[in-house]
């Protein structure tokens, strides 16, 4: 018996001659042309009847993937629209291309890897689980990430990333790898390769933890946050963080140990309660 | 602030407000080779979810081959008598070598169209008296739309055109059949109107001689901005702040000369900070450019595309607040919202990427790239 559909769907055309079942719960879903409701109804459905692995092809640009659906894996094809994951709860998704803004928005478990750049605001506030961005991110990567006891979320950029990345981040783990292969030429123009392009560095941050591969000079960093000694506990996640973008990009054995090898800044809010003297007193 | 001549009919529409973002396209084929206009319309309909039906538009650049040397007046009349009296204003100043209805197919959704007129006009020389001749053009166009009661000026640049209303872009661009012309450039609007009524003549593009912007966000600097434009005799009478844009781009770049380096460092200046942080020749020129042009600063979020006959420029302001992406694919510059966009005309451009807050994805005709190098070795 299928799930109840929201009513705020009933007038959204389902078209089963965009689904192929290959068996084993693996279903093709060709989302040429679709707008976003019709696909993401589509998917709900075949969720509901039982589909465990979705293989999007043909996707342009459609948003919100993934929202409401049960923890399945799901492969996409193409350019990921805004929105990728918001909500998601616990599926793994597999981008073959780029997406585009807040991919991971607020979502809460799983895990989105991109096999490609993304544009702003990703991991927008986002509250668990793991988002892996092969090349480069745009403005405010982090913003207002968030983490609640056993839960905290993961950001890792293989590239750099535009300004303000981690404002007001709450908590959780973001971590630019500032990889020099996967930076477009064009994008940041001639600058040392050990020094990230990034302003206002953790402006507003007061939770969580920001590492660099590189150096930042201060200038470039908000005023709530500022670089800190490494501990061993640092230096595990670190490395557990870089094979698991080794793993999903497949790096070479020497990069992998080159970026482990690196100098790292580690940032971290200055004040856990900016705001708490305000109206203190 | 006095409600626009035009607000008061049923230009207007009240529709319910579906919440969107403006959403931007623009591609320049800089060998002018030509695209007919089927392809912007696939490009902006990919980014529907952001436009609410409330405004779509597009411009086309290399459109009127017959016509290359005249001013293309596109005009759109609330009724006959604005056709009359505009007719004869026309008359009295141009040289019109034709005139006709523009070609529209009914049977597309908009909303309310207009009376859709272009004129194809040549400027006698006698006419344009301490003045040379483009503001000339300039300053009779914005007298159209000041004075005469129910017209209103789209376009008037040479070889080039904007279409523009009510309704969803991609429907706009059925109802001026814009797949009957071919251009070099082209720019596309859809509309999710925040502060003003959606409206035919509001719609985006908007355009002065050959310049048309598209525009996604706000200007909150819009009255120092439109204060500080009225000194030079730009009226705005449009009720948007994109108006001010187009209006600003013609002072700077035409009017002034200046690249669009130094356009960047005006309208989207750098933070007081990063200025003090610049090698001296280059902080030097800022802060003259900050001073000299201080309120023509574009306060507020914002991406918008600009072009003219020879170039086509995408910016964001200095902090990023609306996105644009940038891709090539051999001779095509493309400028977008969307990346999606762009790969719907274009499924694997060679390079993408997404520019710096302030900083100007700029490029132009490789004719004239050639021309301006040509410059630079005599002068240097």
């Amino acid at each position: 018996m299928s799930k109840m559909i929201n009513p705020m769907q009933a007038d959204v055309a389902l078209d089963r001659s965009r689904v192929t079942d290959h068996g084993k719960g693996k279903v093709e879903v060709n989302a040429q042309d679709l707008t976003y409701r019709e696909l993401n109804l589509l998917l709900r459905v075949v969720c509901d009847e039982g589909a465990k692995h979705l293989l999007l092809k043909n996707v342009n640009g459609q948003r919100y993937i993934a929202t409401d659906l049960p923890p399945v894996k799901i492969d996409i094809e193409g350019c990921a629209g805004n929105d990728l994951g918001v909500f998601m709860n616990g599926c793994e998704i597999t981008v073959n291309s780029n997406c585009q803004d807040a991919v991971g928005n607020t979502m809460n478990a799983g895990s989105i890897i991109v096999h490609g750049h993304s544009s702003d605001i990703a991991g927008f506030a986002m509250r668990g689980g793991k988002v892996y961005i092969r090349d480069n991110s745009g403005y405010r990567c982090g913003i207002h990430m968030k983490e609640y006891e056993d839960k905290i979320p993961v950001l890792v950029v293989g590239g750099v990333a535009h300004d303000f990345l981690g404002e007001y981040m709450a908590g959780g783990v973001l971590l630019l790898l500032n990889r020099p292969s996967v930076q477009g030429a064009t994008e940041f123009g001639e600058m040392p390769s050990d020094l990230i392009p990034s302003h206002h560095i953790g402006t507003g941050m007061h939770g969580g933890v920001i590492y660099l591969r590189g150096r930042v000079e201060p200038y470039q960093l908000g005023a709530e946050v500022a670089p800190v000694d490494f501990t061993d506990k640092d230096t595990e996640t670190l490395h557990h963080e870089i094979d698991e973008y080794c793993n999903h990009f497949e790096v070479s054995d020497d990069e992998r140990q080159e970026l482990k090898d690196s100098e790292y800044v580690k940032l971290i809010p200055v004040s856990h309660r900016p705001y708490g003297k305000m109206y203190a007193s | 602030m006095s409600f626009p001549k035009h607000l008061s009919s049923s230009w207007q529409l009240h529709g319910e407000k579906i919440i969107a973002a403006c959403g931007l396209i623009g591609f320049m084929n800089r060998d002018k080779s030509l695209t007919d206009g089927s392809d912007i319309i696939k490009a902006i309909a990919n980014m529907k979810e952001r436009s609410n039906g409330l405004g779509g538009g597009f411009a086309g650049y290399g459109i009127y081959p017959d016509h290359a040397d005249q001013y293309a007046f596109h005009l759109m009349y609330m009724d006959e008598s604005a056709r009359v009296t505009t007719e004869e204003f026309l008359h009295e100043h141009f040289s019109i070598v034709a005139a006709e209805i523009i070609p529209t197919d009914p049977t597309a959704h908009v909303h309310n169209p207009p009376l859709l007129w272009r004129y194809f006009v040549d400027v006698e020389a006698a006419s344009v008296v301490n003045e040379d001749e483009s503001d000339y053009v300039v300053r009779l166009s914005l007298e159209v739309n000041d004075r005469i009661e129910g017209a209103f000026v789209s376009s008037c640049g040479k070889n080039m055109g904007i279409f523009k209303g009510v309704g969803y872009p991609e429907d706009v661009g059925e109802f001026f059949r814009l797949y009957d012309y071919k251009g070099y450039t082209w720019l596309s609007h859809g509309r999710f109107p925040t502060n003003t009524q959606g409206w035919w003549g509001g719609c985006h593009p908007f355009g002065l001689l050959d310049w048309a912007v598209v525009h996604n966000g706000e200007l909150s600097s819009y009255g120092t901005n439109m204060r500080h434009l009225e000194m030079y005799d730009y009226k705005c009478t449009l009720m948007t702040d994109t108006e001010v844009v187009a209006y600003t781009i013609d002072l700077l770049m035409r009017k002034h000369g200046l690249p669009i380096e130094m356009v960047e460092k005006v309208i989207a200046s750098p933070l007081w900070e990063a200025i003090d942080r610049m090698p001296e020749d280059e902080r030097v020129v800022t802060e003259a450019l900050r001073r000299v042009y201080g309120p023509l600063l574009f306060n507020g979020p914002f991406s918008f595309i600009i072009a003219d006959s020879e170039r086509m420029i995408g910016i964001t302001d200095r902090i990023r607040l609306r996105p644009l992406v940038v891709a090539t694919h051999g001779p095509t510059y493309y400028l977008s919202s969307e990346e999606a966009s762009i790969r719907e005309i274009c499924p694997e451009p060679e390079q993408i990427w997404m520019p710096r807050g302030g900083q100007a994805a700029a490029t132009e005709l490789y004719e004239t790239a050639k021309t301006t190098n040509k410059e630079e070795v005599v002068t240097g």
